[in-house]
């Protein structure tokens, strides 16, 4: 596959996708006097650190806003971008955040926030860690907007797990909840194994490269007194690299928008929510819909 | 015995391979290599020097094994009594197996050098090391071809040895790195084979159809 960089003009990207913050990655990867090139939305950006001052330039020498948050750095191509998403848990004592770094996927980072929200995929994909074939079926959950924040929740969905998370010590009816508050960012929240009043939270922050490809910086934030940091940056990154190869390998690489496309079941309930987002807010940068403007 | 790994390295992957099939127990010691680049640490260059995994550190807690070849002949000698993996006694067939296990660097250094660019966006020339990683697998090719032809399954005798243990995990995840290992039919055949030995587990990126 060939990558394409060259700037395309910024007119070429949506409204809705052109007014995020995105992740650039955590802060640790930009140490002091380092200066750095990367793309974001098919543009390239520069990122310099001189002492503690971090600066990024966009396309034609502009300066690009920064926000430091949820261990990550943010920038927007937009010089009034939409608030970013809040989430309170950053806030809460007692959790560990693990940053994962970034992994580059060749696929629309669209397709990887549908495939974290698709639960059908466990058994078969984590076998033995997130889902067992005995236990494959997708039970019946809840999918709402919350209009006033303008984002999804997949709420009372539940499923059988061999080993949940890093602090599991034998198979449980794992429930969890979703929260899609911006195109390209996806949050899980788990019932916690060590606490069972508390949900961990697994998040994808996804930096979109091209249409075609995205950089992946994800996130642990959760209560585990029993694992070191690096065993639960292990378990994290054992499950997205076997992510990785099936995203990889789905055909298209960018999401399709036209409903005949793909044929929905009802375990689909979150993706075709997300979807039908999607398109009400105009999204056609990284999907079919943009490759057929184009 | 403490194997220092990284779960996403093929090199750690092939004596976690190793220690499964022959159902030795040794206790893991995660190294953050991405993206907090532990072995690069003062603290992991006490355990080697040249700052990389996986590295096998025996019950004394003073021998360490680095190399990730070198830990294979070590396990295998040490607790395979059968001497099918490393055939120590059979010097023909030994000399094979050493220089396909000589050959897996070659693997390693193209077709892992690759998979860090386009996964983990290390910096390199993607172009050479895809190149380079191509011209090894028409070697390897080749070499299981004429093989099959002589009713032989493995890359060094009738039965697989550390030859097929080393070779296997870069070949397998060739693709996480854009190189495509479907051209290879010989190859497709003999990951096939591998994958369904006794005690086999995949990792994540293996990608066997």
């Amino acid at each position: 596959m060939t990558r394409t960089t060259i700037d395309q003009p910024e007119m070429r990207i949506d409204p809705f996708t052109y007014a995020h913050w995105y992740a650039l990655g955590r802060k640790e990867d930009f140490p002091e006097g380092c200066a750095l090139n990367t793309r974001l939305l098919s543009h390239s950006i520069g990122i310099r650190r001189d002492t503690d001052i971090m600066s990024i330039t966009g396309p034609q020498g502009r300066a690009l806003p920064i926000q430091h948050r949820y261990g990550h750095v943010w920038t927007s191509l937009s010089d009034s971008p939409r608030p970013l998403f809040d989430i309170p848990e950053f806030a809460e004592p007692g959790r560990r955040l693990v940053t994962v770094g970034g992994v580059r996927v060749r696929c629309s980072g669209l397709r990887a926030v549908e495939n974290f929200l698709d639960m059908a995929h466990f058994p078969f994909v984590h076998t033995d860690i997130l889902g067992v074939t005995e236990h494959a079926e997708v039970k019946k959950y809840d999918v709402k907007m919350d209009v006033e924040k303008d984002e999804i929740w997949a709420t009372q969905c539940q499923f059988f797990q061999p080993v949940a998370a890093a602090a599991s010590v034998a198979g449980d009816m794992v429930h969890y909840q979703y929260r899609v508050p911006h195109p390209h960012s996806v949050i899980l929240y788990k019932s916690c194994p060590v606490d069972p009043d508390a949900w961990d939270l697994i998040g994808l922050f996804i930096q979109p490269l091209e249409e075609e490809e995205c950089l992946v910086h994800s996130f642990l934030l959760v209560f585990d007194d029993n694992n070191t940091d690096t065993a639960l940056l292990h378990f994290q990154q054992n499950i997205f690299l076997q992510d990785r190869v099936i995203l990889e390998n789905q055909v298209p690489a960018r999401l399709p928008l036209d409903p005949r496309q793909e044929t929905p079941t009802r375990a689909d309930a979150s993706s075709i929510a997300y979807r039908r987002w999607l398109k009400r807010n105009g999204v056609t940068w990284s999907t079919t819909r943009g490759a057929e403007i184009a | 015995m403490k194997l220092y790994d990284y779960v996403l390295s093929g090199n750690c992957y092939k004596v976690r391979l190793l220690l499964h099939f022959l159902d030795i127990k040794c206790t893991l010691e995660p190294v953050d290599f991405y993206p907090g680049r532990a072995h690069k640490s003062p603290s992991f260059r006490r355990i080697n020097p040249l700052e990389q995994l996986p590295v096998l550190e025996l019950d004394d807690g003073k021998t360490r094994i680095c190399d990730s070849q070198a830990i294979l002949i070590y396990l295998a000698h040490k607790f395979d009594p059968s001497r099918h993996w490393f055939p120590v006694n059979e010097p023909e067939k030994l000399g094979c197996v050493v220089q396909w296990l000589t050959f897996a660097n070659c693997i390693t250094a193209a077709s892992s050098r690759a998979r860090l660019h386009d996964m983990l966006g290390y910096t390199c020339d993607i172009t050479a090391a895809r190149a380079h990683a191509h011209r090894a697998f028409r070697h390897l090719e080749d070499h299981l071809c004429h093989q099959e032809f002589n009713g032989i399954n493995w890359l060094a005798g009738a039965q697989p040895t550390l030859a097929d243990v080393a070779c296997f995990p870069y070949t397998c995840l060739a693709g996480d790195g854009g190189i495509d290992i479907f051209i290879y039919p010989a190859i497709q055949r003999w990951l096939r084979r591998f994958a369904t030995l006794p005690r086999f587990h995949p990792m994540p990126g293996i990608n066997i159809r």
